[in-house]
Parts: C-alpha cells; structure tokens; sequence
C-alpha cells in the first residue's frame, strides 16, 4: 500500500475504513538463510538492508514480544552526527545521511525534523573541547558552528545564564540534528522489510542456538526450532542474555534509562538543548510535550522503570538549566534496558559461534544508529566483511586495545 | 531503593555509591595472564536475576558493601561487609 496526501483524505471522508494491516502476520517456516534476533530499530533495518542491498530475502526477525515494543518505542528520538572519535565520526555521519533520505525511501512519514542540537558550554575549558568537537564534525562533513553566550541566547532566550555554579559561556550547535518520531521509523522499516518478503515474527522468543562443532545452525524459540544459514543478534538491553545462550561472555552491562514527558504546550524549545554538566537534555514534540531526560540510574537493571533519585535529579538539573520548566506538568515517565558496554561504543562484529553475529553495546544513543546500524549490520551478514564506516566497532577492540571511549571515562559502562 | 548497612542499618539509595560486579574485588595477580586480566576489566555476566555487587556507604560510613540484589525486581537480598 502506497501512502500519500490524497489517500489520507480520502480515508478522512470514508471513517478511516480502508486501512489494511501494513505487514503480513506469518508462521515461522522451517528454514531461513538468516534470521534475526530482535524486531527493534535495529533488527528491522538490518533485515530491509539485507533485501534491499543484498537481495537476501528468505529471511525472518524473530521478536519476543511485538515489533517496536522495546528500546526504539522508549528513547527521547534525537538523532545526530556529533562524535569526535574516528570510527564512530563515520559511522553516525552515514547514520545522519540515511536519515535525511529515509521518508522518500520508505514512502513513509517518519516525522524527522533537523530543528537542531545545542549543547551547552559553562567554561573556557568545555569552550575548547567544543571548538575540537565541531572541528572534527566539519572534517568529516557534517556541520558545526560555535556560539557565544549571545549566539545562544538568541537561539535559546529562555535559559538560565546567569546560574551561579554553570553560567552559560556559549554552546555548540549541530543545525542538521533534531529528533524524528520514533514508533514510526519502526514501522515504516517492517512494512518495507515485508513488502521485500521478510517474515516479521512476534510473540516468538528466542530460548536457545543449535550450535555444532562451534557452527550455528539455528535457533530454538517459543514457536519451535528453526534452522538458519547465518543468525545476527540485535537485542539490545538483553544481548548479554542472548549472547550467553551462545556460550559468550560480553563487554556488556545493562542498565535503566528513564525519560520524561510535560503536558502539552505551544512550541518553547527550539530543537533539542543538552546540560551536559547538570546531565540534562530537552526537545519538544510535535504534541508539544517537553520531552527530557538525564542519567542511566547507575547501577546494573533489567527493569524497564527507574528508582526515584535519578528521577529527582533530572528534575533539579531541568530547574536548573529552564527555570520555566517548573512551570509545566509532568505526565509520565518511563524507563528502557540501556546495553552498556565498556567504552560506550557499539559492537558490530562476528563472534567466536561461526555464522553467529552481534550488533550490540547501543548504550543510551542508538535511536541515531538505526539506520546505519542495519545498514552496516547487513553488508556483515552477507558478505562476512565489516563495512568500512563500522570497521571499529569490533569485539576484540577490549582486547587489543583499540578502544572507542569518547568519553574518556574507562571500563565503567555507568560513566559513558 | 533501600540498603541495609549493617553499620548504620537501612538507608536510602541515594547514600551509596555503584561500582559494579562483586568480582571487582577480586583482583587477578600483577603476573596473571592478559586474558584473566581482560576477564576482570571488561567481560560481565551481566544476569537478570540476583547479582553479587559493591556499592559502597559514600555518604555514610564509608564502608564497601557486597550486596546481592534481584536486577529485575530491584529486590536486596543480602548485605555484608567486604574486607
Ligand atoms: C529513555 C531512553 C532514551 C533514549 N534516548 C535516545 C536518544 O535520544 N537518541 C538515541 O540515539 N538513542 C536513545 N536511546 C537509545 C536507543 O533507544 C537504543 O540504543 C536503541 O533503540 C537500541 O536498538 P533497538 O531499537 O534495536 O532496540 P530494541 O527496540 O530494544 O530492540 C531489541 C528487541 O529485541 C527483542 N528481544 C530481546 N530478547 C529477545 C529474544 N530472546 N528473542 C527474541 N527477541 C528478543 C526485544 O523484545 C526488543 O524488541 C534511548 C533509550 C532510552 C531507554
Ligand atoms: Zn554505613
């Protein structure tokens, strides 16, 4: 089904009557050349990437409960291409570009909107690190402009800047990030995995792997044994349980992030806004909730909501940043399984299990990594290479050194 | 979330600090092989169930803590002391 202006009028005069399911609800077959572990953000690139790029369509995700249900239907959506590390610079300029194609691409509207990420600055210091960071994202293309208190106050008037601990020195703006609306970048990628052929199915978790003489030969589930040429893991917060049915021990923690949403209000921030000192950042939906959020709740969780300090400091460094803020109701919070891993960059790698593949360690910032994800994920399904833009992201890096810490903060998946 | 310290007994979460697994305290020798090296800095099992963990009574006592709790249901099993 082709979607476009005329068809949703239509539909408005006829009741919204002559909408059809947008994908097709399958039995898992006995066979696929690959399956995927996960209907999240990323599994469902990772199978459209795989029909579209590579022509490979026998191919099934396998999702325990529905599709869209976990991570991707959790974050606070923002997308951008503001890393300084070569290997992760690459990896989200790709990722930024996707995007910028991705409605044409899927004939679906996935509401991205490049209104902007500033990030704050209180310090000459903090100032340096920002004119490096925006040298790096010019270098690798994208685009970076560096403001001083007044450039930030004619972008942001309703700031704090004269706060006594963080007064507001200036900012880095990224005009090509912004957010996009998460739920539907889900569905658009699983209504044109499916029109290429892909069986998404839900309700079907994964309980197990075939593995003989260390070659994976398929998976077991809630909906019985099924064999596979090649399986990929993308499950997220649960990849070192996933992981661990396979017999592999991972650079993996999983803790809770939570985020938060005001009543309703008419447009006040423009594009997203980051505290990174009082951890705090802020966007505004296109309901016109105020949609923040802070810090993981530091310690490991499988619990998809958070504990009440983390919750209060959010509060606090919001008050902080917009005293305005305290103005607004908040409606709800909630929480989601954040995979931590080590230096708080991903993995998109073989594994020891032949035939068996990860694509985890997304920590709090894989919403902006799907599309690149799936599309890099993809070309290591088919062609048991990495794709160049995601050539760092490996598992042995712990091992041999090669790490991708940007920020600098060591082993401690709690500090990234 | 509450912890019981059995030096100044049940206070509120925001008193402790996280380090992570309790395996941290258990440090390989200076001439261990990289590989049990690299166990014990980066590799986790990371369960959802109970896990033994150290947190430690920053704002109070200042003592290390191995505490087992439930990840999933934030339950606190157990408290003692480390040494
Ligand atoms: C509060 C919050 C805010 C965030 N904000 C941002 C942000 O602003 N920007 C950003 O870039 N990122 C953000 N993130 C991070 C981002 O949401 C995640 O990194 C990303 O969504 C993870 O990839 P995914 O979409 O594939 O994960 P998920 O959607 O979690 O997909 C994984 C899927 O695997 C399934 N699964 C697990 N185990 C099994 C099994 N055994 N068998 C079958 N299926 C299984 C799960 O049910 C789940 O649906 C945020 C996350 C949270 C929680
Ligand atoms: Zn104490």
């Amino acid at each position: 089904m082709g979607y476009s202006g005329f068809k949703v009028f239509l539909e408005g005069l006829r009741g919204n009557t002559g909408w059809k399911p947008v994908w097709r609800d399958p039995a898992p077959k006995a066979h696929y050349d690959v399956i995927i572990i996960g209907g999240g953000g990323h599994g469902l690139t990772t199978a459209y990437y795989l029909a579209k790029n590579h022509g490979i369509t026998n191919v099934a995700v396998l999702e325990r409960g529905y599709l869209g249900g976990g991570n991707v239907g959790r974050n606070t959506t923002i997308v951008r291409a503001n890393y300084l590390l070569p290997g992760n610079s690459e990896f989200y300029s790709h990722s930024l570009k996707l995007w910028e194609g991705m409605e044409q691409e899927l004939n679906y509207n996935t509401m991205m909107s490049q209104r902007g990420i500033l990030n704050l600055a209180h310090s000459d210091g903090q100032m340096d690190a920002f004119a490096r960071r925006g040298n790096q994202m010019r270098l690798q293309g994208d685009d970076a402009v560096l403001l001083d208190a007044q450039g930030v106050r004619d972008h942001a008037s309703f700031l704090n800047f004269d706060s006594q601990r963080f007064p507001i020195r200036g900012g880095l703006l990224h005009g090509r990030g912004g957010t996009a609306r998460h739920d539907a970048v889900a569905w658009g990628y699983a209504r044109g995995a499916d029109q290429f052929g892909v069986d998404l199915i839900q309700n079907c978790e994964v309980t197990g792997f075939k593995i003989e003489a260390g070659v994976v030969k398929g998976v077991e589930t809630t909906r019985g044994s099924i064999s596979a040429g090649k399986v990929g893991m993308a499950v997220a917060g649960r990849t070192s349980q996933v992981a661990a049915m396979a017999g592999l021990r991972l650079p993996v923690e999983s803790h809770a992030l939570q985020a938060f949403v005001s009543e309703g209000l008419k447009p006040v921030v423009p594009g997203v806004v980051t505290f990174g000192m009082g951890h705090f950042y802020v966007s505004q939906s296109d309901k016109g909730g105020l949609v923040f959020g802070g810090d993981l709740d530091f310690y490991n969780s499988y619990a998809a909501r958070g504990n009440m300090p983390a919750m209060e400091h959010v509060m606090e460094a919001g008050m902080a940043m917009m005293p305005m803020l305290g103005n607004a109701k908040l409606l709800r919070g909630w929480g989601g399984i954040m995979d931590m891993s080590m230096d708080g960059s991903p993995i998109i790698d073989r594994t020891p299990v032949q035939n068996l593949y990860l694509n985890g360690g997304w920590c709090y910032g894989g919403f902006k990594a799907t599309p690149a994800s799936g599309w890099c994920y993809a070309h290591l399904l088919a062609t048991d290479q990495p794709h160049p833009v995601a050539s760092r992201f490996t598992l042995n890096r712990f091992e041999t050194g090669q790490l991708l810490d940007e920020e600098g903060t060591g082993p401690r998946p709690n500090r990234h | 979330m509450r912890i019981n310290c059995p030096l100044c007994g049940a206070r509120d979460l925001r008193e402790f600090s996280y380090l992570g697994d309790a395996r941290l305290a258990d440090r390989p020798a200076a001439d261990a092989s990289a590989q049990d090296w690299q166990d014990y800095v980066y590799l986790r099992d990371n369960p959802a169930g109970p896990h033994a963990e150290l947190w430690q009574h920053a704002q109070g006592c200042r003592a290390w803590l191995r505490v087992r709790r439930n990840t999933v249901t934030h339950e606190i099993l157990s408290v003692e002391r480390t040494r």
